[in-house]
């Protein structure tokens, strides 16, 4: 079994709620280390996104992606809006033409975003950013992979180390974005864009242990 | 709180409307979003500039939209940089043949935007180039912070790369003059009393009655220290220590200054600032050239200030110089 296009845009408009939910907390963490918008401009941005998907036809899983990415861009702002809406459209260079997801998807899909993202936020691992969530999901999911453990477990593994990566972003300094300004004093608060990685990233597991069980 | 206004969300659309219906012949709106354009825009063989960001910087940008200056300002909601696509859509909008010039201010989130719009751009074949302003000294630049941002010294960038513009060089000599600009601007600011943001209904920060921020930024990001109020004099030597401690100048130098009001600041004491600015850059040997008091780059309803100084040479003198017509600066 394997996630189609109609799961896909499920999971999406999931993401979507899931923000909405935690606008508040997601700001308020934003708040200590940033400009108290993330939750705000994020939810802003899955609201079109719920629009733009209820409006297409495609099954082409990379088109959806890119249509994701697209309207990230075009309604979030700020820097979340360009870092993740070019996570979403790398994934759809990656999905283009694909109407199923295999595991082995689910890395490549991962890697782009993570490609993206330190483009074009010229970030790296240890930044304090939304990287220190997604990198270390990406090598758990891996290693999981060969291991031999199902793909469900792996996803569990991916979203745990992807807390635990949020939760390393408290012990480091910013050195990219507003909260780099705060030098030392960025220590001892979680990235906000960690933490909206990590809630997309568990909302992509739960959704997936729900729906489907992707091939290996 | 107290405002006058309609609606925290409408509060970027209604002010655009007021600004066209006052300067109807120097500006106007392009209908793909808010974006102000010179009235004669795009104008044949010229590259044209194009700068922006969040909106509650007022006058900047739009205010900096005419001859002599910038061709478009885009603008986002408060305090938050504009998406690609309004960026794209400025860039379109006034483009000719001579390319695009986008004067960025250094934030994440605005470089990330106006790169993409750029991007955007140059895959329809046009000609796009972007400098980025970090001239405010209170933020250590290294390679390991996003670096320094840019605050009112920008508007030193718009002016002269503007003129530059106007003159009719290539898009290549405008961004060399802009880099000059910046490599030779150097600002820092502090607040008095922080500002509301329209939708937040709150203070973004809180300052105790005899405290004040040093080095603060204009969207009220942290400075480097809080301390006790102290006088005009007292506090103006500090910030123009800290940037003459990053500028290397001579005696014999000569340097033009702005002293910026954040908003809520009365000009009769952003005056006092300037006298002393120009007593202790006096005797330091240093000569003061044109000098601009007033709100250029604002944050709200801010109280304080910020300096700049800009180091002149001949090229850079005669540029300062040159005629700008614009809402927010007019050179004549």
């Amino acid at each position: 079994m394997s996630l189609n296009s109609s799961q896909v845009k499920k999971v999406m408009l999931e993401i979507g709620e899931t923000v909405e939910k935690n606008k508040e907390f997601l700001t308020e963490l934003d708040l200590a280390i940033g400009d108290a918008d993330h939750g705000i401009n994020l939810t802003k941005g899955f609201r079109a996104v719920a629009t733009k998907l209820s409006a297409t036809e495609t099954d082409d899983i990379g088109e959806i992606f890119t249509l994701v990415g697209m309207t990230l861009v075009g309604n979030v702002g700020g820097a979340s809006g360009p870092l993740y809406g070019t996570a979403f459209m790398r994934a759809g260079s990656y999905a283009a033409g694909k109407t199923s997801l295999i595991a082995d998807d689910f890395v490549g899909i991962l890697e782009a975003a993570i490609g993206g993202i330190k483009m074009r936020g010229k970030a790296e691992a240890g930044d304090k950013t939304m990287l220190d969530a997604l990198i270390p999901a990406l090598n758990a999911f891996q290693e999981a992979l060969k291991q031999g453990i199902t793909v469900h477990g792996a996803l569990t593994k991916a979203v745990e180390a992807a807390l635990a990566g949020v939760n390393y972003t408290k012990e480091i300094q910013a050195r990219k974005g507003r909260a780099s300004y705060l030098g030392a004093r960025s220590i001892g608060h979680q990235d906000p864009g960690a933490t909206s990685t990590y809630l997309m990233l568990r909302t992509i597991s739960k959704a997936v242990q729900t729906q489907g069980q992707p091939e290996k | 709180m107290k405002k006058l206004i309609n609606n925290p969300e409408l509060v970027v659309e209604e002010m655009l409307e007021g600004i066209l219906e006052a300067h109807p012949n120097h500006l106007r709106k392009l209908s793909a979003g808010n974006i102000l354009v010179r009235k004669d825009a795009p104008v044949n063989g010229k590259v044209a500039l194009i700068s922006g960001g969040g909106s509650g910087h007022e006058p900047a940008h739009g205010g900096f939209v005419g001859r002599g200056m910038l061709d478009a300002a885009v603008a986002g909601a408060v305090f938050t940089s504009p998406t690609p696509d309004q960026i794209y859509e400025a860039i379109k909008g006034v483009v000719s043949e001579a390319g695009v010039l986008l004067v960025i201010k250094n934030y994440t989130g605005d470089v990330m935007n106006f790169e993409m719009a750029a991007e955007m751009a140059q895959a329809d074949g046009i000609k796009v180039e972007s400098v980025i302003v970090n001239d405010d000294v209170a933020v250590e630049n290294s390679t390991w912070t996003t670096g320094r941002r840019g605050i009112a010294g920008t508007i030193f960038v718009h002016k002269i790369a503007g003129a530059k513009a106007e003159a009719g060089d290539s898009l290549g000599e405008v961004k060399a003059v802009a880099e000059k600009v910046i490599a030779n601007t150097r600002s820092m600011g502090m607040a008095l009393t922080p500002c509301i943001l329209p939708a937040a209904r709150k203070p973004n920060f809180a300052l105790a009655d005899n405290e004040m921020e040093i080095g603060i930024g204009i969207h009220g990001e942290p400075g480097t220290h809080r301390e006790e109020l102290k006088s005009a004099d007292e506090i103006t030597l500090h910030l123009v220590n800290k940037i003459l401690e990053d500028m290397h100048l001579t005696v014999g130098d000569e340097v033009a200054v702005m002293i910026n009001g954040l908003g809520a600041t009365p000009l009769m004491e952003l005056y006092i600032v300037n006298r002393k600015v120009k007593q202790i850059l006096t005797e330091q040997g240093i000569k003061v050239g044109k000098t601009f008091v007033g709100e250029f780059m604002t944050s709200l309803e801010m109280a304080g200030c910020s300096v700049s100084l800009l180091k002149l040479d001949s090229e850079l003198k005669e540029l300062l110089e040159a005629p700008a017509d614009t809402l927010a600066l007019k050179v004549l």
